[in-house]
């Protein structure tokens, strides 16, 4: 589905990204986790076509996408629900979703445009309660699910997304990685960024470990969740005491 | 439904316009309309740029810039004489495409210049092409680098009307000759032509709303407004943030240089003063006034204030007077007057009684 190889990037003369390789088969949930800074946002940022790549390439369904304009990208089949959700505050949400779907239409079909918009609903009720509310004055967790929501509308092939636990109450974390594990069960692929590394683990298939740039370690999710320097690093347990 | 909601204003709109006009002929204040046609082109520029800054979220401070590129094309087209150089052969080949006229000037000396269609699509066309280009490299910047950068070109647009000849330097042009639409149909400031003319402005800005709102409504509309509240998300789901931009721009430029090309036409003349930076300032204070993101709110400031101004209500402090409501507004306004909680209450009150 996505095959990363070789891939460098940055802001200007500062390199961020450097040598990454990695890849995502198709119907699976990869996790990518790190520390603060690592690179993760960066990462995705190429992916998508937001910022150049200086070196390697980024392969989507076999098709190279290194150097295309979003867009296309989008187009392609790749979605973003993007870090701290970036919902489009003064539109409704239904607005919202229909611009998730922005690449697929040229021409207003209104009739097909709503159909498309029940699958959406149906994974998220509280959407369809919502349709007509500003986005801004959702509540996080509403917010979390409206930017995914939105990903979805452009029925991408690959999903991918930057940190959607940030900020949310327990419940509503647990909430919104169910959702991940439906969106899985019904077939998508993502490739979910998380600092919640524990979380992650436990739905995703595979998982890479990324420090200043670097994948450092990656493997079967269950695996990392194993190794203990992952555990000391990420998930927080004094593994020395046990 | 929809289309009701979306329309109902055009409609109730047109019915103003036409009550106001019988209501002018009625208690013999016909006078009014001359005012309110000028108001009504400036009402053009201002959703045009409403477009731009509401909508889309980028401030310009150039925008007179394109209303003068407009008006001060066209004028010059149709008031130079060509008579000395009839036989070049780029005017030769104007003369065999019809564009050009043979006509006598007030002091009954015979000129030949470019007829005012050719030359209103040229002006107009000129102002498209310099948006178009000085748009793609300004519009990658934001906030206030991009209203400083606006404010330079319609400082350099200005400096460039005053200085040179061509353009009659601090006088500006006058003389401009009435431009016939259709038959029956004549862009003058002629007292015979009065009524014909405030139809004519208030039907041209009705085109525009008609326009906008079908825009705003629309896909690239849904873009605009998405640019404007999150342009990484808005590229994120797929949308080419810079052409919109650049579209929208330019869709400004040509309103305002429409204003442009039909007042001169209308007032005979144009000067340096429409050019000035202070218009721009007004246009600007006028929008923000209006709520910003409201083109009915734009365009009802806009002719409220307008119509004051040219009635003189605000004597020599006119530009003052812009400038204090622009620093009112956005100290106790934010969201324009229409939105100020006090409409809210009146509402309320309203409804329980
Ligand atoms: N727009 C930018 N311009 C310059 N440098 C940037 C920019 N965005 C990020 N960086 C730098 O790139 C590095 C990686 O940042 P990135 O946002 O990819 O980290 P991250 O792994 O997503 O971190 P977090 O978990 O905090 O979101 C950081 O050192 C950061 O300072
Ligand atoms: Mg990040």
């Amino acid at each position: 589905m996505l095959r990363i190889k070789n891939l460098s990037a940055g802001y200007g003369r500062l390199k961020v990204l450097r040598n990454i390789s990695l890849h995502v088969n198709q119907g699976e949930i990869v996790t990518l986790i790190g520390a603060n800074g690592a690179g993760k946002t960066t990462l995705l940022s190429t992916v998508c076509g937001l910022l150049r790549a200086t070196n390697g390439e980024i392969y989507l369904q076999g098709r190279d996408i290194s150097r295309q304009r979003p867009e296309r990208i989008v187009a392609s089949g790749c979605s973003l629900v993007p870090e701290g959700r970036q919902v489009f505050a003064a539109m409704s949400v239904r607005d919202n979703l229909l611009l998730g779907a922005f690449v697929r239409y040229r021409a207003a079909k209104n009739k097909r445009r709503s159909m498309d918009l029940k699958p959406v609903y149906q994974l998220f009720p509280v959407l369809k309660e919502r349709e007509a509310q500003m986005a801004g004055t959702l509540s996080g967790g509403e917010q979390q699910m409206l930017a995914m929501g939105r990903a979805l509308m452009a029925q991408p092939a690959l999903i991918m997304m930057d940190e959607p636990s940030t900020g949310l109450a327990p419940m509503i974390v647990k909430n919104i990685f169910s959702i991940i594990r439906q969106l899985k069960d019904k077939g998508n692929t993502v490739l979910l960024i998380e600092q919640n590394a524990r979380a992650a683990l436990r739905i995703a298939d595979r998982g890479y470990v990324m420090e200043n740039g670097k994948i450092i370690v990656q493997g079967p999710a269950a695996d990392l969740l194993a190794n203990q320097d992952v555990q000391r690093a990420y998930l927080g347990q004094n593994v020395d005491n046990k | 439904m929809r289309h009701l909601k979306k329309y109902l204003p055009l409609a109730v709109m047109a019915l103003m316009v036409t009550a106001v006009q019988l209501l002018t002929s009625y208690t013999g204040t016909a006078y009014y309309l001359t005012q309110l046609t000028i108001t009504a082109y400036y009402g053009l520029l201002i959703t045009g740029l409403c477009l731009l800054m509401g909508y889309a979220g980028q401030l310009s401070l150039g925008h007179t810039g394109f209303f003068a590129i407009g008006g001060y094309v066209s004028a010059a087209l149709t008031t130079h004489d060509l008579t000395a150089c009839r036989n070049d052969f780029f005017i030769t080949l104007l003369n065999h495409a019809h564009l050009l006229i043979s006509r006598h000037d007030i002091y009954g000396e015979p000129l030949i210049t470019v007829k005012a269609w050719p030359a209103c699509l040229a002006a107009i066309a000129a102002a498209l092409l310099i948006a178009f280009i000085i748009g793609i490299p300004v519009l990658k910047l934001k906030g206030h680098y991009l209203a400083m950068a606006t404010m330079g070109f319609g400082i350099i647009i200005f400096r460039i009307v005053m200085a040179s000849t061509y353009f009659g330097e601090a006088d500006g042009i006058s003389d401009v000759p009435a431009f016939t639409l259709l038959p029956g149909l004549t862009v003058s400031g002629d007292f015979s032509y009065r009524t014909q003319n405030y139809y004519i402005a208030w039907g041209l800005i009705l085109t525009g709303m008609f326009l906008l709102i079908n825009l705003i409504d629309s896909r690239p509309g849904r873009a605009l407004r998405a640019i404007h509240g999150s342009p990484e998300a808005a590229e994120a789901v797929g949308i080419n943030t810079a052409r919109y931009k650049l579209l929208t721009f330019v869709i400004s430029a040509a309103f305002a240089a429409v204003a442009g090309v039909f007042l001169t036409h209308f007032n005979g003349g144009i000067g340096p003063s429409e050019a000035s930076i202070m218009k721009s300032v007004r246009y600007v204070a006028i929008i923000a006034i209006g709520g910003m993101a409201s083109l009915w709110g734009a365009l009802s400031m806009g002719v409220i204030l307008n119509f004051l101004s040219l009635r003189g209500v605000f004597g020599s402090y006119d530009d003052a007077v812009f400038g204090a409501i622009l620093v009112l507004v956005m100290l106790f306004a934010p969201n324009g007057i229409l939105r100020l909680p006090i409409w809210r209450k009146l509402n309320f009150r309203h409804r329980d009684g």
